[in-house]
């Protein structure tokens, strides 16, 4: 197949017809950026937390994020990158020597933070423990103590913004989720920007990739050469998301669109979401242990915590 | 044809028989699905309609990775 611009060979299928490498490079960058403005994920005096792993959905919002800031005229020392080391034997130790040797070639300063110096344990340890009490999966500790660990140190390093790299299908995704688990409430805090108003408790997040799919972004980290290797969390198959992801990508082979056309219709619901929720949000307190933002007296990333210390 | 695939998730090489003719034959007979793989032939990539040739080299990237 030939590209829909010029007579070189196509890299990617899309629904409008192929793209040869140059001509897909310049159309991601192009809806990453169109992203950003439309949606004003970016102001000039934000100062960015690019949530980073090592894998290719994060190198390629850090080095477009990067991009975006030079294009503008906005000083790059606006950002940095911010790691959460898990403690997943065979899994994260790969994907943060990537990140650390990316971040040194495009001079970012990148800071780690690991569960076992923050929390005690890493989640290979503490997953079992707090599992016997609550049943709860690897990837809802993870969750948790991820989220938890990002907005305490973004905060503490002056971010106003955390960038992350969910894409299209992440998002797809979550959203079937939550309807598949009745989690409806949480429908007005997803979308491109995070939460349902400014907060001073939390950092709004916000998702430069929100518009690509998953294969464009593997495509894109490829055809610049970002060193990516091919990593698997142990944990994910254990995940309600991995069913979800494998039926969303059964249904696009049969009906292209399919992703894209439940992120259009989820887009139409937000607003209405979000003023619902706005009724209805809770006080936020802060946490008697950390400090942190909490439902309750304590929150969740202590509670788990504490589990741990008991045994 | 004699087509060798190197599996990036699986980390395996297969010499595979192919009856087709096309990459997307190929995903077929292999039981993947298109959307979660790309497809590079000679450090090229390759989109789903592209003909295969008799000895072929191909390695299949996971799309899909991470937790």
């Amino acid at each position: 197949m030939n590209c829909l611009h010029c007579s070189k060979n196509a890299v990617i299928t899309l629904q409008h017809g192929g793209l040869c490498k140059n001509h897909f490079l310049n159309y991601f960058e192009q809806k990453v950026f169109h992203t950003i403005n439309k949606y004003q994920l970016i102001r000039r005096n934000d100062k960015l937390c690019i949530a980073t792993s090592g894998g290719k959905d994060s190198l390629t919002v850090l080095h477009l994020t990067q991009k975006y800031l030079e294009k503008n005229n906005i000083p790059t020392t606006n950002l940095f990158a911010l790691a959460i080391d898990e403690g997943i034997a065979d899994y994260r130790e790969h994907t943060l020597i990537d990140l650390q040797k990316f971040c040194a070639e495009q001079n970012v300063q990148l800071k780690i933070v690991s569960f076992q110096d923050e929390l005690g344990k890493p989640l290979d340890k503490a997953y079992p423990i707090i599992n016997k009490d609550t049943q709860k999966k690897p990837c809802n500790v993870c969750g948790v103590w991820r989220r938890y660990l990002l907005n305490k140190h973004a905060a503490k390093m002056g971010a106003t913004k955390v960038v992350t790299g969910h894409n299209l299908d992440d998002e797809a995704q979550v959203i079937i989720m939550n309807i598949f688990k009745a989690n409806t409430k949480l429908a007005g805090r997803m979308g491109p920007i995070s939460g349902i108003e400014e907060s001073e408790h939390f950092i709004q997040r916000v998702k430069p990739l929100y518009f690509c799919a998953e294969k464009e972004v593997r495509l894109y980290a490829l055809l610049k050469n970002f060193q990516v290797q091919f990593t698997e969390c142990p944990y994910a198959k254990e995940g309600f998301r991995h069913h979800v992801q494998e039926m969303l990508n059964n249904f696009e082979q049969q009906y292209h669109g399919t992703k894209q056309s439940i992120i259009n219709s989820f887009l139409e619901l937000l607003p209405l979401a979000k003023e619902k929720e706005k009724g209805l949000l809770e006080e936020i307190k802060r946490c008697q242990h950390c400090g942190e933002a909490a439902n309750k007296e304590v929150c969740n990333a202590c509670l788990m915590k504490e589990m741990i210390t008991r045994g | 044809m004699n087509i060798t695939v190197l599996n990036e998730r699986e980390h395996t090489t297969k010499n595979i028989i192919l009856t087709g003719k096309i990459v997307s034959d190929l995903l077929n007979q292999l039981k993947i699905n298109p959307e979660v793989v790309i497809v590079v032939r000679d450090n090229e990539v390759i989109t789903e309609d592209e003909i295969l040739h008799d000895q072929d080299k191909i390695e299949l990237l996971s799309v899909v990775s991470g937790g």
